[in-house]
C-alpha cells in the first residue's frame, strides 16, 4: 500500500491521542483515589503519600463482598437461562421453521429498539403485585424478557446458516428433534453462544435502570446499581468515591482483559446485529 | 399384489408419505414448543407491560387510589408542558453529541488510521478503545463528573494553556451542562464507532485504493470516492446504536446532573422516572413513555431502511 511517511506519523500520533483521551479519566480516578480521604485534590495530581488504605475503606464502606455476591447471583439467574431459552427459540425459528415462524420472529424483532424506560412503570407495579420488589427476582425476571428480542435474533441468525444436510443426515440416523438439537447443533453453536453470553453478562452487570427502580437495597442490586447508591452516600468524599468506583468497575475490567479477544469480537458483532 | 406392484410407485409414495406427514406435523408442534419459554418471558415482561403503558397513559392515576379515565388529556398536556416537552428537545440535542460527534470523529480517525490497521499499536488500541464500552455507564458518569468539576482535569488543562477565562463547573452551568453530558456520551461511543468503521474499511479491496492513488487522487478524494460509499452498513450500525443511546440516555444523566441545573439536562428517560416514582403521576409518565417510544421508532426505523436497503 502506498503510504507517505507523513501520513504514517500522523496516524500514529492520532491513535495515541485517542488512547490518551480514553485512558485519562481512569488515570485521574486512580490518582484521586490515592489522596487523603475527605480532601479535595486537583484533577490530576500525585498525592504526597498515596493512601492505599482508601481502597480498603471503600471496600468496607461499599460492602463490596455483599455487592459482588449479589451481582453474581443476578448473573447466575439471568445469563444461563436467557441463553438456554433464546437458543431453543433460535433453533426452532432459524432451523426447524415451524408454521408461523416468520410472524413469531417478527414479534420478537418488534422489541429490538424498545428503550427499557418504555416498560419500567408497569414493570414496577407488576413486581409489586407479585411481591418481588426489592428482591433480585425483580431484576432477573424482567431482564429475561427484555433480552429476548436481541438474544433470539442472535441465535436465529446463527441457526439460519447451519446446513440443512446436517440435520437430514441426523434424522436418517434416527435422531429426534431433541437429540438433533442437543447432540448436533448445540455443540456447533459454542462460538455464537459464548459471544452472546459475554454480551448478556456485561449488560446484566451494568444494568442500572431496573436496579434503581425496582430494588432499594444496594446489596440486592447489580454492580452498576450499587455504584449509583454508593455515589449517593459518599458523593462528597471525592477520594473515597473514586476508590469505590474503581473497586466496583475492577471486576469487569479483569474479566475484559482476561477474555479481551472474545469481548472485542462479541462487542463488534453485537453492535452489528443490534 | 400384482396390481399394487404395477401402480407401485405412486402407491408406495403414498404409504411413505402418510406417516411422514404426521411426522412433519408432530415436528412442527415440537418446534413450536421450543419457542414457548422465550415467548412466555417476552410476553409477560415486555409485551404485557408495553400494553399496560399504553393503557395507563389514558388514566389519571397516582399508583395507589383508583384510576380515572381522562382520554388523551395526558398527551395534550405533554405538548403544553415545557418541562416534559423540553426533555424531548434535550434528548434530540443529545443526538448531536452522542451520535454525530463520535461517528464523524470515528470516521475521520479510522480513515487516517486505516493504513496501518494491522500494526501492533492498532492491536493495542482495540483493547484500550473498548474500555468505555465495558465499564458501567454509571462509572463513566462518576469519572467525568469529577473531571469536569471546578477543580477537575478539564479546567486544569484549560488553565495550563492559559484559557482560565473558560473554566467553570461544566455540569453545573446552564449553558454548558447539556454539551458536557454530551461529552461523556461521545467518550463512551467514540471507540466503538471508530473500531467498527475501521473494521469496515479493512474489508474494502486495497486494489481500489492503489488505483485511486495511481490516478493521482489525494487522501481526501480517496476518502469521499472509495471509503465513504463502502461503509454504508457500518455507518448505519454506528448511527443506529448511538442514536438509541442518545434518546434513551438515563444512567449518565442520572449520575452526573440528575437533569439539572434547572431542567437543562432533563431527558425523557429521567422525566418518566421522576413523574412515575416521585410525583406519582403514573398516567402522565406513561403518556410520555409512549410518545418517547414512538419518537425512537420514528427516528431509528428510517435510518435502518436507508442504510440496509442496499444489501437486500
Amino acid at each position: 500500500m502506498i503510504v507517505s511517511r507523513r501520513e504514517a506519523w500522523l496516524s500514529r500520533v492520532l491513535l495515541i491521542l485517542l488512547m490518551v483521551i480514553t485512558i485519562a479519566p481512569f488515570v485521574s480516578l486512580f490518582l484521586t483515589a490515592l489522596h487523603p480521604s475527605g480532601s479535595y485534590p486537583a484533577g490530576l495530581s500525585l498525592p504526597e503519600q498515596p493512601q492505599w488504605h482508601n481502597f480498603v475503606d471503600a471496600f468496607q464502606a461499599a460492602n463490596m463482598r455483599a455487592l459482588l455476591w449479589s451481582s453474581v447471583l443476578i448473573e447466575i439467574g439471568t445469563v444461563p437461562l436467557s441463553l438456554l431459552i433464546a437458543t431453543l427459540a433460535g433453533f426452532s425459528l432459524g432451523h426447524l421453521r415451524p408454521p408461523g415462524h416468520r410472524w413469531i420472529f417478527l414479534a420478537f424483532v418488534l422489541g429490538l429498539t424498545l428503550p427499557f424506560q418504555g416498560v419500567i412503570v408497569p414493570l414496577y407495579y407488576q413486581m409489586r403485585d407479585l411481591g418481588l420488589l426489592n428482591t433480585r427476582w425483580a431484576i432477573i425476571l424482567p431482564l429475561l424478557g427484555l433480552y429476548m428480542p436481541f438474544a433470539v435474533m442472535w441465535m436465529r441468525a446463527h441457526f439460519v446458516n447451519m446446513p440443512e444436510d446436517l440435520s437430514e443426515a441426523a434424522r436418517i440416523d434416527g435422531a429426534g428433534t431433541w437429540q438433533l438439537f442437543s447432540r448436533i447443533h448445540l455443540p456447533l453453536s459454542a462460538p455464537a453462544l459464548s459471544s452472546l453470553g459475554i454480551l448478556l453478562f456485561l449488560w446484566t452487570w451494568n444494568q442500572f435502570l431496573l436496579a434503581v427502580v425496582l430494588v432499594d437495597d444496594p446489596t440486592q442490586r447489580t454492580m452498576a446499581g450499587a455504584l449509583g447508591a454508593f455515589q449517593g452516600q459518599w458523593g462528597t468524599d471525592i477520594p473515597l468515591l473514586c476508590a469505590g468506583s474503581l473497586l466496583i468497575l475492577t471486576p469487569t475490567l479483569i474479566v475484559f482483559l482476561a477474555f479481551q479477544r472474545q469481548f472485542v469480537s462479541a462487542l463488534m458483532q453485537g453492535a452489528v446485529k443490534g | 399384489m400384482m396390481q399394487m406392484r404395477t401402480t407401485g410407485r405412486p402407491g408406495l409414495r403414498e404409504v411413505a408419505e402418510q406417516p411422514h406427514g404426521l411426522d412433519d406435523r408432530r415436528r412442527g408442534w415440537v418446534a413450536l414448543a421450543l419457542v414457548v419459554p422465550a415467548a412466555v418471558v417476552y410476553v409477560v415482561f415486555v409485551l404485557r407491560p408495553l400494553a399496560l403503558t399504553v393503557q395507563y397513559s389514558f388514566y389519571d392515576w397516582n399508583g395507589i387510589s383508583a384510576a380515572t379515565w381522562v382520554g388523551i388529556d395526558n398527551y395534550t398536556r405533554l405538548f403544553g408542558d415545557s418541562e416534559m416537552f423540553g426533555s424531548i428537545l434535550n434528548a434530540l440535542q443529545l443526538i448531536i453529541y452522542f451520535s454525530f460527534v463520535p461517528v464523524l470523529l470515528g470516521l475521520l480517525t479510522a480513515a487516517i488510521i486505516r493504513k496501518f490497521a494491522t500494526s501492533r499499536l492498532a492491536l493495542v488500541s482495540r483493547t484500550v478503545l473498548f474500555l468505555p464500552q465495558v465499564i458501567p455507564l454509571v462509572a463513566a458518569g462518576i469519572m467525568w463528573t469529577w473531571l469536569m468539576s471546578s477543580d477537575g482535569l478539564v479546567n486544569q488543562v484549560l488553565r495550563a494553556v492559559g484559557l482560565d477565562s473558560l473554566t467553570r463547573a461544566w455540569l453545573g452551568d446552564f449553558q454548558t451542562a447539556l454539551p458536557a453530558v454530551g461529552v461523556i456520551g461521545a467518550w463512551v461511543a467514540l471507540g466503538l464507532c471508530m473500531l467498527l468503521l475501521l473494521a469496515g474499511m479493512t474489508k474494502i479491496d486495497p486494489a481500489l485504493y492503489e488505483a485511486a492513488r495511481l490516478d493521482g487522487a489525494g487522501a481526501v478524494r480517496e476518502f469521499f470516492a472509495i471509503t465513504l460509499p463502502s461503509l454504508r452498513q457500518e455507518l448505519g450500525v454506528c448511527i443506529t446504536v448511538t442514536v438509541i443511546a442518545a434518546l434513551a440516555s438515563f444512567d449518565i444523566v442520572y449520575i452526573s446532573t440528575q437533569g439539572g441545573p434547572g431542567n437543562a439536562t432533563l431527558v425523557p428517560g429521567l422525566e418518566i422516572y421522576y413523574l412515575a416514582f416521585f410525583s406519582r403521576e403514573v398516567g402522565q409518565a406513561s403518556a410520555l413513555a409512549v410518545a418517547f417510544m414512538v419518537l425512537v421508532l420514528a427516528i431509528v426505523l428510517p435510518i435502518q431502511r436507508l442504510t440496509r436497503e442496499g444489501d437486500r
